[in-house]
């Protein structure tokens, strides 16, 4: 039997969302982030590929979304850190019967900043989902499923899967997505049509190596202030663009390779990206067993590594696409977690890191959470799981 | 006809707590009778079968001691008082 150990985060308090391939983990600490405190694991033997957290509108909600080999993946939330979830009852993602398709795994969650009843989350067999009411309900988007595209898309290693969703942060309607392999697209009409927006970035794997579609990309981000200017790391080649995705221009330089997958960008400071390099498609560790986050702070003209506190011999460590992310303190946290199933954070920036977990399983998804607003936490304790509550 | 389903652990919260479930319908195919199954506890639905009307590819449902991968499927006949069980098949890791 599970021992599941819940955590009570405080206003103010920084949660960590950890996704791995045998549960969700949260962990919470103060705003020092000196000591972290463990919780979980939740859907003890499901895979996570995906967490997020709602605090829009006064919420306290935590997303994850829960795939099992059996019985298949569903989205739960909870609003009180973990100690509930909803059943997610009814299969809330379902594509509609007459598509023909039938959901594999759900691989992003996502919310609108301009409107809190506002989420998406992005699927395998490829395919944007979006809520109008926080979640309670979710329907296919027909724009992006129709597309003729659609059709030729072709899975990566992963799957086929639209794994990026880039809401634009002031227009609601235009966003940006990102599908392995299929590439990037943007809706300027609130989802109705849909384009390509990679122009540039190459195909590697291809007899042509700037297809009109295609690309495997495998992150994509953007900050709020500046929305136009993106940063892409894709399969072979790291990429900007300053026009929302019209052309973009590659900006691998000081790199030891441009493979990777994980990429996030600095919460405060839109000119500040880190990365974690692998060596190759074909040998997916960070090169020379040296783990080193690499960050840029002048818009990807130069990057540096960052390699205080992280093994520099001997770490054959992989860092997938959505293990890597930031929290939104003044003095920004970076973390990220491993196949190993380490988890690194830093809290000042990526200057100095250490593990705050190791030993968990494989890890899928990282999100950091400032808890804003009243919690009214109820007191720390441990629950005796049955099993999975589904 | 009446028949009996044998719920695996992680279904019994979504069957109210049930282990198992009796279906009274005219049931002549194991898949008439997941259709009684879903209208008396449609959480169950979605977790044993793909949208597109499949059962999940490691979910297996057996009439008996009989798969019905091997006697046709959810077309399999039933029988008055038949005992069907749904149960995750030998996979994960």
């Amino acid at each position: 039997m599970v021992d599941i150990r819940n955590i009570s985060p405080r206003a103010g308090d920084v949660a960590l969302l950890v996704g791995t391939t045998k549960g969700a983990f949260l962990f919470r600490s103060t705003v020092a982030r000196a000591r972290w405190e463990r919780g979980g694991p939740h859907f003890p033997g499901h895979a996570v590929y995906a967490m997020a957290y709602d605090g829009r509108a006064g919420r306290h909600r935590i997303w994850a979304a829960p795939e099992s080999m059996h019985w298949g993946s569903v989205m739960r939330s909870s609003d009180d850190f973990g100690r509930t979830w909803s059943q997610g009852e009814e299969g809330n993602v379902r594509f509609p019967a007459a598509t023909g398709k039938s959901l594999q795994r759900i691989w992003q969650i996502a919310g609108r900043d301009d409107d809190p009843r506002t989420m998406y989350c992005g699927v395998e067999p490829a395919a944007l989902f979006e809520s109008s009411d926080a979640g309670a309900t979710w329907s296919l988007n027909r724009g992006l499923f129709d597309h003729p595209h659609r059709p030729r898309w072709e899975p990566g290693g992963g799957g086929l899967c639209l794994h990026t969703v880039l809401p634009h942060p002031a227009d609601p309607a235009r966003m940006h997505v990102a599908i392995s392999t299929g590439g990037v697209y943007r809706t300027d009409d609130g989802g109705a049509s849909w384009r390509t927006a990679h122009k540039g970035v190459r195909a590697q794997f291809l007899p042509d190596k700037h297809p009109e579609f295609g690309q495997c990309v495998h992150k994509v981000v953007r900050h709020r202030d500046r929305p136009d200017v993106m940063f892409l790391q894709n399969h072979w080649g790291l990429y900007r663009t300053d026009d929302a995705g019209e052309s973009w221009s590659d900006v691998a330089r000081d790199v030891p390779s441009d493979f990777g997958f994980a990429m996030a960008i600095h919460p405060h400071d839109p000119d500040t990206v880190f990365i974690v390099p692998l060596e190759a498609d074909t040998f997916r560790c960070v090169p020379e067993g040296r783990l080193r986050v690499y960050r840029t702070r002048d818009g990807a003209r130069s990057w540096q590594p960052l390699t205080r506190g992280l093994p520099q011999k001997e770490a054959f460590e992989t860092v997938l696409r959505d293990a890597l992310c930031t929290d939104t303190l003044p003095r920004a946290g970076v973390y990220f977690g491993t196949r190993s199933g380490k988890v690194f954070a830093s809290r000042d920036g990526g200057g100095r890191w250490r593990a705050i977990a190791e030993g968990l399983p494989p890890v899928l998804c990282v999100r950091a959470v400032v808890v804003g607003g009243s919690t009214a936490a109820a007191g720390r304790g441990k629950q005796k799981a049955e099993g999975p509550k589904r | 006809m009446r028949v009996t389903f044998v719920l695996p652990g992680p279904l019994h919260a979504l069957a109210g707590g049930r282990t198992e479930v009796v279906v009274e319908a005219a049931a002549a195919s194991v898949g008439q009778a997941l259709a009684a199954l879903w209208a008396a506890h449609p959480a169950l639905r979605d977790r044993v079968m793909t949208e597109d009307g499949r059962l999940r590819p490691h979910v297996n449902v057996f009439v008996g001691h009989r798969s019905v991968r091997f006697t046709g499927g959810l077309d399999t006949a039933l029988y008055e008082g038949a005992e069907v069980a749904i149960l995750p098949a030998v996979s994960g890791g």
